[in-house]
């Protein structure tokens, strides 16, 4: 099992968009194992508050810290707190400085444990063992329903459903629900809706910021016209080409339709996917605005896709993804972010509006205790956001957050859409889908979009396929 | 990853199991001592620690994965032997078995054959022992480890895959490559896409006028060093004239179709002149780009063949849906001819040195002593190294799973690896997982037997 993983992160170093490669590529290994053990899930999770009552609530040193946030906090002094989410390197020292924060202010003993790429095993085995962290951060959209249907979480308790209520839209609160009940609160968040470009190669080129599809095209047109390759492709990674046809269709058949495909209630045969796969062909399938063609365009993983843009003796233009590419900009090339590399936002499609497609962990508590409780809380406020802003790579929906926190103008104009958007948002559909669908290499929808761009001429079959591979995933 | 598939270890563990039943209920009830006297209850004591091991991590796990095999995703529901029904009949699934049957019988053959030449070969160098350490080292190396190597050396771009590399290398030896790869006139100029490539005029040269030919798509760091700013051609009463140029200025500030200040020249361009399909002229665009085609190729259209903008060979697809089997069974031999050599090699040391010089002695050329002698003496040890290979190739896993990229990983599928996509990868159906799990087992189940049937006779011997 070791070398699995190790194996699925191979051509990956170390930084922040490998968590999102992790994240895609998880794959929901306990649900079957799960099922046998699971008894001990409930018996343990009593323990751990039954030490310290409360009524020292007024003597907690929460009491507000500047901004006149009001956030009343317990005190946990003694007690021990277990974290668990996928961030490892900056982006976990980032929450480091947060969890440290509300060591301060309750008393707590807070620790991180990384978990790794299959994220719901991993968080199952400890499920079984009995020894469950007290707060996960979930990845997929997906395990928050599995964990709540088996009981394995726990609902938000009324002060943290009260930081929720106010600082967040209900189109974020809503992600985190599942069966009428709160479960979880969005709190760190990735918007997925960018293109990235050299502004070196936009310079030469005398391109602008496209606004829409078309002009998107053009300027593509243009920028091959100069001698650059327009767009740069990460095709040996099927997640990128899911995230491509996402906003496009997100944009063009609009949130209601993304969200009947999503739940497929739609098929995939369906003239609204003929139409976007149309629009995508549009680009998949003229070789000159694809680096490399159709043929670079599947032997460059999302790393590659995103170091060609900025390094090398013909450097490509522009890349799509999402605000992670920020961090490995900085950390795998010279290319400073906001000058030589820039970004915006995916272009609108037809007559609709540009679409913010987005991505996040959701935190829920998987043991009923206090402290739990009092970290969501926390996690869930103002005063948390602006910390964990603080350190850049990240993007929170609070919408009472001033965006001033955000370290530089890049990261904020990311958050200006994100927020502004309101409730257009939407949930990365793959992350939604069954693991087989719309999350396993090779398979699925990863598969059938590779098979695309590779033969971007033939619509018909490939919707045929993904309709009889969601079939067989979402088993209707 | 060796221990299981060495006939030593697999032997042993099954070899054991049929002693242990004696002893332990002997029949007539009462004490019995075996040959050397001890109790059938201490024989058992000691056997205990060593049976309750196999049980619970061989004959359990097998059991219970038949049982599994049986049920449905969610181990609930019995189903039969619909499981199995399910495995030979999706189309993924007898993708890996057909791809198993072809890794069985190449691998082993390709990987011997290789260690036997290694071996013969290794004994008579001087260099031989230092040779043999070279072949056997990638032994050394873990299976995951040799996967992400040989990923690298497959890798589409000749700068990082080596394979590419020398493909590409020894490519262009032999053809020499167009000088504007990519390039091409605007969509909607008067240059239009014709068959095979090129790009022909749709009006007519005439003389006395000069048919400027714009193309875009060249970066500029890829034009020739020197290359000159275009100008304008100057018309010709007798000949038909015009410039072929890079169409555009960094900035983006030049005008389609005009020669600005700043545009270069693209020299070297073949342009030809075509009259009803036949071409009547031709020349060659010179270093301030351009080109003079003589009185004949007025009111012919001007054709750019595709030999000026041929893509630059890329080499070959190897991780493609046709190449992706044989070349991961490539790194599989990569690794494991240094095994087959090594096993090889021993057995070569016990033949008889006397056959050989007697044969040569009698007149026989090193080849007939290599075909008559030699491989016949060395058979048992050929024999033992393709069984073991053989099962070792059965269940091939990780190779597959690094190394096939994912639009391909169907197309180099195995049963291992479906093993595992279907109980792990997103599908989390365990009950087909099982049952591939069973149908690995029944087909290792043969080669053992061999195996076993051939240590017990060297056995008695």
């Amino acid at each position: 099992m070791l070398s699995l993983n190790t194996s699925k992160d191979r051509s990956l170093e170390t930084n922040p968009a490998h968590r999102v490669v992790r994240r895609t590529t998880r794959i929901a290994l306990a649900a079957v194992a799960a099922s046998a053990l699971a008894l001990t899930a409930a018996a343990c999770g009593s323990s751990s508050d039954d030490g310290k009552k409360s009524g020292q609530n007024s003597s907690s040193p929460s009491a507000s810290k500047g901004n006149g946030s009001s956030l009343q906090l317990p005190d946990l002094h003694g007690q021990k707190l277990e974290v668990a989410a996928v961030w490892t390197g900056p982006e976990q020292a980032n929450f480091m400085k947060v969890l440290k924060e509300f060591d301060k202010r309750t008393g707590a003993k807070t620790s991180y444990v990384p978990t790794g790429d299959s994220q719901s095993t991993f968080l199952g085995t400890k499920v079984e063992g009995g020894a469950p962290p007290d707060v996960a951060f979930l990845a997929q959209n997906g395990v928050l329903h599995q964990f709540a249907d088996k009981g394995w979480i726990k609902p938000l308790g009324p002060e943290a459903q009260a930081q929720l209520t106010a600082n967040f839209s209900p189109g974020w609160q809503k992600l985190g629900a599942w069966k009428g009940k709160q479960y979880g609160i969005y709190a760190k968040v990735s918007n997925k809706s960018l293109i990235w470009y050299n502004a070196a190669a936009f310079g030469n080129a005398g391109a602008s910021e496209p606004k829409t599809w078309a002009d998107f095209l053009k300027t593509a047109e243009t920028i091959f016209e100069s001698g650059t390759p327009p767009v740069s492709i990460g095709g040996a990674d099927g997640w990128t080409l899911t995230d491509w046809f996402e906003n496009i269709y997100l944009s063009q058949a609009g949130p209601d339709m993304y969200d009947k495909l999503a739940a497929h209630t739609i098929k995939w045969t369906d003239p609204t996917v003929k139409t976007a796969l149309t629009t995508l062909a549009q680009l998949f399938g003229n070789k000159d605005l694809v680096d490399g063609g159709a043929r670079g365009a599947l032997a460059a993983d999302f790393p590659k896709s995103v170091t060609q843009v900025f390094t090398g003796s013909s450097p490509a233009a522009m890349v799509y993804e999402g605000d992670f590419v920020s961090a490995f900009i900085s950390g795998n090339t010279k290319a400073k972010v906001g000058t030589d590399a820039k970004v915006f936002p995916f272009p609108a499609v037809g007559t609709g509006k540009p679409p913010v497609v987005s991505g996040g962990d959701v935190a829920v508590a998987m043991k009923d205790s206090k402290g739990a409780q009092a970290l969501l809380t926390f996690i869930g406020s103002t005063d948390a956001a602006k910390i964990w802003a603080g350190g850049g790579g990240y993007l929170s929906p609070n919408k009472s957050m001033d965006l001033s926190a955000y370290p530089d103008d890049v990261q904020r104009n990311i958050a200006k859409a994100l927020i502004a958007a309101g409730d257009d948002f939407r949930f990365d559909m793959s992350d939604q889908a069954p693991a087989a669908f719309g999350g396993t290499k090779g398979e699925g929808e990863w598969k059938d979009l590779q098979d695309f761009l590779a033969k971007p001429s033939d619509v018909a079959g490939a919707q045929a396929k993904l309709e009889a591979d969601a079939a067989k995933a979402y088993g209707s | 990853m060796a221990d299981a598939s060495l006939p030593g270890a697999g032997g042993g563990a099954v070899g054991a199991a049929p002693v242990t039943p004696g002893p332990v209920k002997g029949p007539g009830g009462g004490p019995r001592r075996s040959i050397m006297g001890t109790p059938p209850w201490l024989a058992a004591l000691f056997l205990l620690p060593a049976l309750v091991l196999l049980g619970a991590l061989v004959a359990y796990p097998i059991v219970y994965t038949i049982h599994r095999s049986l049920y449905d995703a969610g181990g609930s529901g019995f189903v039969g032997l619909k499981n199995f029904g399910t495995v030979f009949s999706d189309h993924g699934i007898l993708t890996a078995v057909r791809n198993n049957a072809i890794w069985v019988v190449v691998a082993p053959t390709v990987a011997t054959a290789l260690g036997l030449v290694f071996a013969v070969l290794t004994e008579r160098v001087r260099w031989g022992t230092a040779f043999k350490l070279v072949v056997f080292m990638p032994m050394a190396i873990s299976m995951l480890a040799a996967g992400i190597i040989f990923r690298l050396v497959y890798d589409q771009d000749p700068s990082r895959g080596v394979a590419n590399a020398v493909v590409v290398a020894v490519h262009d030896t032999f053809t020499s490559n167009a000088a504007y790869p990519g390039a091409r006139p605007r969509p909607n100029s008067d240059l239009a896409p014709t068959a095979g490539g090129s790009y022909t005029s749709k009006s007519t040269a005439s003389v006395g006028t000069s048919a400027n030919l714009p193309l875009v798509g060249i970066p500029q760091n890829k034009l020739p060093a020197g290359a000159q700013q275009a100008k304008p051609a100057a018309p010709k009463p007798d000949a038909v004239t015009g410039t072929v140029w890079l169409d555009f200025r960094p900035g983006g500030t030049g005008k389609p179709g005009v020669i600005d200040p700043g545009e270069k020249a693209l020299s070297g361009v073949k342009v030809q002149a075509v009259k009803n399909g036949k071409v009547v002229a031709s020349a060659k665009s010179g270093k301030d780009g351009t080109y003079t085609l003589p009185s004949s190729a007025a009111g012919a259209q001007l054709r750019l063949p595709a030999s000026n903008f041929a893509e630059k060979y890329n080499g070959i697809n190897w991780l493609g849906p046709s190449l992706v089997t044989p070349s991961i069974i490539a790194s599989y031999v990569w690794m494991w001819a240094g095994f087959a050599m090594v096993l090889i090699a021993a057995g070569l040391a016990g033949v008889p040195r006397e056959l050989l010089e007697q044969a040569r002695v009698d007149g026989a050329n090193e080849w007939q002593v290599f075909r008559r002698i030699t491989v016949p003496l060395l058979a048992p040890v050929l024999v033992v190294v393709m069984v073991t290979l053989m099962i070792n190739v059965l269940k091939i896993f990780d190779l597959v799973y690094i190394i096939a990229p994912g639009q391909t990983q169907s197309n180099a599928n195995v049963l291992a690896l479906q093993l595992y996509l279907s109980s792990f990868g997103g599908g989390n159906d365990q009950g087909v997982g099982s049952a591939i799990g069973v149908i690995l087992l029944l087909l290792v189940l043969p080669v053992m037997i061999v195996n076993i049937r051939r240590l017990r006779r060297e056995g008695r011997r």
